[in-house]
């Protein structure tokens, strides 16, 4: 017992005095980023957030003073102006400055708004809604080539990605979907599931590529994903699911008041909850990921890429494991609020 | 004036991101040690466990990611 107390406390010196090293570095690197630099530049803390929002275009590097930027197409409805579809590079000179367009423009925040206060419905694709339909194409393609081979070799053995592809559908099946739902209903919802799974899965891998829009990470995107949940549990509820939140058996009646909100609370909180972890786990990751990279910037001292960049790296093999771990949260706790709703057997 | 209220409310942010840590830390750690402990006990109902413990972690998660959005809704403004 003492060997083993001595051999921890020698490993525990041993890392303390590795975190002194670092610690001491990363003071001497401030130190000398605070002689170098007094003012702090704001826009440097703004390239962050940048990354994470949506936009109008498609920014993809800044090469000096050149920007990479692919507009992409605004489409505005008004009532009495109908449709008007213009690409983003309108609002913009060859010099990067704002211009109106058509009595549009952009304001700080990057939201299109009229010069007139017309009211109009903005259904542009922005990146966001760009990239995703990239990533359905990318989905639509990998997942129907494969199931045609799959299809065709039926009773022999894949190889390649069918076979990581047949892996994966069966991991959603028998550890996700039939031991919530059950085994006897679990048919009708597999579909669904496996969408769920594989769109949050690629939007989570396509979010990590250099360059790429944060799709699963905007909150829109979550919480139709989310309602989508929501609808499929609600329309699908048995007469049990029902009567547990109307007249939950075994409780005296005195205590309905109190138990049907709080019931009826719980419908929607299950939604909110998926939105917020989807969304707030992949913009937390982004926003550490891009953080860590940009203590260079701010530092403004190149050394601190010694440490800054294996831990971004560490960070994004953490993020690919994220990625993977949301789409199984998801997809899990979807059949588990389905489970729970088309199940007969009373709870 | 502003500044300092300004000031305040990036600590305010700070602070609370911090305590969100360490709260989240602390469940997830929690429920980690316990599962590690009941496989330990019951090997084969590893996967079993697993999956209730992801489950734990997920809604603990949840909570905590409430507190991270609202700091960062601070540090952000």
């Amino acid at each position: 017992m003492c060997m083993i107390l001595s051999f921890v406390d020698k490993k525990l010196s041993n890392f303390n005095l590795f975190h002194k090293i670092l610690f001491s570095i990363i003071v001497i690197f401030s130190f000398n980023s605070a002689k170098a630099n007094g003012v702090e530049d704001s826009s440097k803390s703004d390239f962050v957030l940048e990354h994470v929002k949506d936009s109008y275009s498609w920014h993809i590097a800044t090469l000096g003073h050149f920007h990479i930027t692919i507009p992409l197409p605004i489409i505005l409805y008004s009532a009495n102006r109908g449709v008007e579809i213009f690409m983003s590079s309108n609002f913009y000179d060859s010099n990067h400055h704002s211009l109106d367009y058509l009595g549009y423009y952009l304001n700080e925040d990057g939201h299109v708004v009229s010069r007139d206060e017309v009211s109009f419905l903005n259904l542009s694709i922005t990146k966001n809604v760009f990239y995703m339909l990239v990533s359905v194409l990318i989905l639509l393609f990998l997942l129907i080539k494969n199931a045609k081979k799959i299809e065709a070799a039926r009773y022999r053995s894949t190889t390649g990605f069918p076979l990581v592809l047949e892996t994966l559908v069966l991991f959603v099946r028998d550890d996700i979907v039939m031991p919530n739902i059950g085994r006897n209903k679990y048919k009708r919802y597999m579909p669904y599931m496996l969408t769920m799974f594989f769109f949050i899965w690629l939007n989570n891998l396509l979010g990590l590529l250099p360059a790429a829009a944060n799709v699963t990470g905007n909150i829109s995107v979550s919480l139709v994903l989310a309602v989508f949940t929501f609808l499929v549990t609600n329309f699908n509820g048995t007469k049990s699911y029902w009567s547990h939140i109307f007249y939950t058996p075994g409780v005296p009646m005195w205590l309905l008041p109190i138990m049907i909100p709080v019931e009826i609370i719980g419908i929607f909180t299950k939604p909110i909850a998926l939105t917020i972890r989807l969304f707030a786990n992949i913009t937390a990751g982004h926003i550490i990921l891009l953080s860590i990279i940009n203590l260079i910037f701010i530092m403004g001292n190149e050394y601190v890429g010694l440490i800054s960049v294996p831990f971004g790296a560490f960070m994004l093999i953490l993020k690919l494991l994220v990625a993977f771990l949301q789409a199984y949260i998801f997809t899990l706790l979807s059949s588990i609020y389905i489970g729970s709703a088309v199940s007969n057997d009373g709870h | 004036m502003d500044t300092l209220n300004s000031g305040y409310a990036l600590l305010g942010a700070g602070v609370g991101a911090g305590i969100v840590a360490l709260g989240a830390g602390l469940g997830i750690g929690k429920i980690g040690s316990s599962a590690m402990e009941a496989i330990a006990r019951q090997p084969e109902a590893a996967g079993k466990i697993q999956t209730a413990m992801i489950i734990a972690a997920a809604l603990i998660e949840g909570v905590s990611l409430f507190g991270v959005l609202i700091c960062l809704m601070i540090a952000t403004k």
